[in-house]
């Protein structure tokens, strides 16, 4: 495993993509810094931000990597190396070094501008969780599609779909569905949507540490009054988790079944 | 050595091994002939575990394949048709291999047998179908296992490379290996197979050795025996 993941970091730190996605937290968060002049507002418009790309990246990377490197797992299987660990090596490989872009690109500028002596260091880190699980996940899911998916066309164009449906579509019909509904108590299904979807979930871990609920309108308290309590965390942040390993599982057992 | 049982394989509804049956115990050259698309290069990767069949069993020295892997550390595998990383240089290549296999391999030899030295820092991507053909069979041979599988190892060599590679085969199968070996070059098959085994919709239709192949057909040529096989069957 080790080795399989030693030559997928091998691969990326070959690839310009990997620098510029580095390059831009680096960026992004040096601007962002010297414009607010302030760490938590920093992190309020970092939130959006990565919410939102992170998992873009993640699927991008995730069906650009796995449809690359064929050449390279066809020569792996052949080799004495269980499938399992292949497959797993290489989307660990992919995550972990997103993950490691993501916390470095932002945490030099964060440590540099002082994190480590403002209270805004633990919103930060909630922060860097969020997008570290986001990260896992989006490309557990890239892998599954693309591992689905013979044509790289189609598995690149329903992977970009599915960031879609979860990063935008879902949230409108979340929001049609509140607007049609209002007459009727809606906090239970809100609070069940958001906490189903990785991202609204995320946004909400990350917006309550930061506490301003208030935004979250009237559902707001009983959204406080979920989050807040040690079962509520336990249960969201068990989601994000199974949001992983449910497609990782997925990963090891098509790719068992699947003839190269 | 290889026992293979009852192989059942379908691509989507195209059935490609129907019930195949295979024992291999012998050393020395065994050619698993067939024509285009009768799936011979399936039978090799049903063999390393690539492609999973739906029905059947497959031992390889005792082992068996399904879910296995350790068995493949015994196996030098030449696919048919070799996908390289491209963008990584020859060297590189070679070096990862030897790498994950983690044994000691005679590549520097394999290198200079098929004076390779020049290509050494250039990019897989810009090699051409014969020179990677020679990185294929150096990164096949190089680590000295008792079962070797060529699939179409003669494609893309020029008639010295050729003669190169024959020789090759010939010294590994002094060193009381078993190769199994698929080519449409019949010369070249008629001149290092010590067994013949020839597929046929899905099963072994024929298996013996290249003089019992002539007899059996009435043919004193090995291409005509092959030919007149493929003419009766409408293949
Ligand atoms: N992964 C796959 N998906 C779908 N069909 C496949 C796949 N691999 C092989 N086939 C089909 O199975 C059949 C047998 O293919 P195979 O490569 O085993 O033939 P072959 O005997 O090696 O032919 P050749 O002499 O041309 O190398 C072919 O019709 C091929 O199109
Ligand atoms: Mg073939």
């Amino acid at each position: 495993m080790l080795k399989i993941l030693k030559y997928s970091f091998f691969d990326l730190s070959r690839s310009l993509w990997s620098y510029v996605y580095f390059l831009f937290y680096l960026l992004l968060g040096i601007i962002l810094l010297f414009l607010n002049n302030d760490l938590s507002n920093a992190v309020i418009t970092l939130m959006n931000v990565i919410i939102i790309l992170v998992p873009l990246i993640g699927t991008i990377f995730g069906v650009m990597y796995y449809y690359d490197s064929r050449e390279f797992t066809e020569l792996l299987l052949a080799q004495p190396i269980k499938r399992r660990t292949i497959f797993i090596g290489q989307y660990l490989g992919v995550a972990i070094s997103l993950a490691l872009s993501l916390i470095l690109g932002l945490g030099i500028p964060f440590v540099a501008y002082g994190l480590f002596e403002s209270a805004a260091i633990w919103n930060f880190f909630s922060l860097l969780v969020s997008g570290v699980f986001l990260t896992f996940i989006f490309t557990a899911l890239a892998f599954n599609i693309a591992l689905s998916h013979e044509n790289k066309i189609k598995g690149f164009g329903l992977a970009i779909l599915l960031w879609l449906f979860l990063a935008v579509v879902y949230d409108g019909i979340f929001l049609l569905i509140l607007v049609y509904f209002q007459d009727y108590p809606l906090d239970k299904f809100a609070l069940i949507a958001s906490v189903l979807n990785p991202i609204d979930l995320s946004r909400i871990l990350v917006l309550l540490k930061l506490d301003i609920s208030a935004l979250l309108g009237y559902t707001g308290a009983v959204f406080k009054l979920f989050f807040g309590t040690s079962q509520g965390v336990i249960i969201s942040f068990g989601v994000l988790a199974l949001w992983v390993v449910l497609p990782v599982y997925r990963i090891i057992r098509v790719s068992a079944k699947k003839d190269f | 050595m290889v026992s293979i049982k009852n192989l059942h394989k379908k691509f989507g509804a195209l059935v490609v091994l129907n019930g195949l049956d295979l024992e291999i115990n012998q050393k020395g050259i065994i050619a698993i002939l067939g024509p285009n698309g009768s799936g011979k290069t399936t039978l090799i990767k049903s063999l390393l575990g690539m492609v999973v069949p739906a029905k059947g069993d497959i031992e390889i020295a005792g082992e068996k394949v399904k879910d296995h892997w350790n068995y493949r550390k015994d196996i030098d595998y030449l696919p048919q048709i070799a996908h390289f990383p491209g963008n990584l240089k020859v060297n590189e290549l070679i070096r990862m291999i030897k790498d994950l296999r983690g044994k000691d391999a005679r590549d520097k030899e394999l290198i200079e047998f098929f004076k390779l030295e020049p290509f050494l820092d250039k990019k897989l991507n810009n090699l051409s179908g014969g020179s990677k053909q020679k990185v294929n069979l150096v990164l096949c041979f190089m680590f000295d296992s008792p079962l070797i599988i060529l699939d179409e190892p003669t494609s893309g060599l020029d008639p010295v490379s050729l003669l190169r590679l024959r020789d090759l085969i010939q010294q590994e199968k002094a060193k009381g290996k078993t190769i199994l070996i698929t080519s449409h070059i019949m010369s070249f098959v008629e001149e290092v197979a010590d067994r013949i085994v020839f597929l046929l919709e899905g099963k072994i239709y024929f298996n013996g050795t290249v003089s019992e192949l002539k007899t059996s057909t009435g043919q004193p040529d090995f291409e005509h025996a092959i030919a007149n096989i493929l003419t009766e069957n409408n293949a």
